[in-house]
């Protein structure tokens, strides 16, 4: 049986199988240790990694392989590529006085410290994001909210924040940060989000 | 006649003028780049450099010492290795709602991914893919590598 395969059909299978494609993922970890999972599908299936450094080797002419990886193995064969990862966004969060857009005390001396991370970020863009909380209507809410944002987004170009970089969003009462029933007046809700990315 | 059509024509350019043609495509902006990286956009090729904006379409490209990290509007963060061919073939955003959409494809090499608004709210809107699978995305960050993958 050896000796019907000669070296020329050897090399031929080499290179063969060197040129298939082959797709390998890795699960990392959630920042806040949270549950994670991912559904790999190919033409052989669906597999779910579920865990941790969970991993799965697909190929064209093989059966794929599960394994798991751990963080050496990440750092060794990913360092480049998670090196070049962009660094998360940062919220900074400011509150309003009861049904205005003006900000509370604390909040105003909030944001001379934000301008100073904002100056020093490169490439930064900033997404203002108003917050209300359940009292009024969603239609109502979502324009109080576009309002708030706007007014911080004035508020941050008079601190010498680049106009072009500020981009505003109304979220209305989408996003509560204390859950509450309808019509509950929570003054912590009622907050603007400076979201730097 | 005449007049009115100057009239329409002045105000076409004006509108042009403040609202540039990638205004409704823009999906992020490279925060990271080292080596040799490109963006290829309508054939031709752009330094991916830190600040740039990086539009539906555009496909990323890496040398044997390139990297690049781009940040999408929805907060997703994507970066891709060395020898690597990285597409963005659709993305959405709505600030507000945070429905959206977006598909990313790994043509060849390295792609690292921490997942951002659209897939909190609707993972069924995300995917990767690669020449052979696709990805669903549970979690929030993973990567993803082609081994003798496609040059285009």
């Amino acid at each position: 049986m050896v000796a019907m395969i000669k070296p020329g059909h050897l090399l031929l299978l080499v290179g063969l199988l060197s040129g298939c494609v082959s797709d390998r993922v890795v699960l990392l970890p959630s920042p806040d240790g949270a549950e994670t999972a991912l559904v790999v599908r190919d033409a052989s299936g669906e597999r779910v990694l579920d865990r941790p450094y969970a991993a799965t080797n697909t190929q064209a002419l093989a059966a794929p392989f599960d394994f798991r990886a751990n963080p050496e193995y990440v750092e060794t064969r990913y360092a480049a590529v998670l090196q070049a990862l962009p660094r998360g966004a940062v919220s900074h969060v400011l509150y309003f006085e009861t049904g205005g857009d003006r900000l509370t005390q604390a909040s105003l001396a909030e944001l001379s410290a934000l301008r100073q991370q904002i100056a020093n970020w490169q490439a930064s863009e900033i997404m203002v994001i108003g917050h209300t909380d359940r009292v009024g209507s969603l239609a109502a809410n979502d324009a109080l909210s576009a309002k708030r944002a706007e007014a911080v987004r004035e508020l941050l170009i008079g601190e010498g924040i680049p106009a072009e970089k500020l981009e505003v969003a109304g979220r209305g009462e989408r996003e509560p940060l204390v859950p509450t029933a309808d019509e509950v007046d929570e003054p912590r809700n009622r907050r603007v989000e400076i979201n730097v990315r | 006649m005449i007049k009115s059509h100057r009239v329409t024509a002045f105000m076409l350019a004006g509108m042009a003028f403040c609202y540039p043609a990638w205004a409704a495509e823009v999906a992020g902006m490279i925060k990271t780049s080292s080596g040799q990286a490109v963006i290829e956009r309508n054939g031709e090729k752009l330094a991916a450099t830190v600040g740039t904006r990086v539009l539906v379409a555009d496909k990323l490209r890496t040398g044997g010492d390139g990297a690049v990290g781009v940040t999408l509007r929805d907060n997703t963060r994507l970066s891709a290795g060395p020898n690597s061919l990285i597409v963005i073939e659709k993305f959405a955003f709505n600030s507000s709602t945070h429905d959206g959409n977006m598909s990313v494809g790994v043509r060849k090499g390295t792609l690292s991914v921490a997942t951002g608004k659209i897939a909190k709210r609707t993972p069924e809107s995300v995917d990767f893919h690669t020449p052979t699978s696709v990805l669903g995305v549970r979690g929030t960050e993973f990567i993803v590598e082609v081994e003798n993958g496609r040059d285009d």
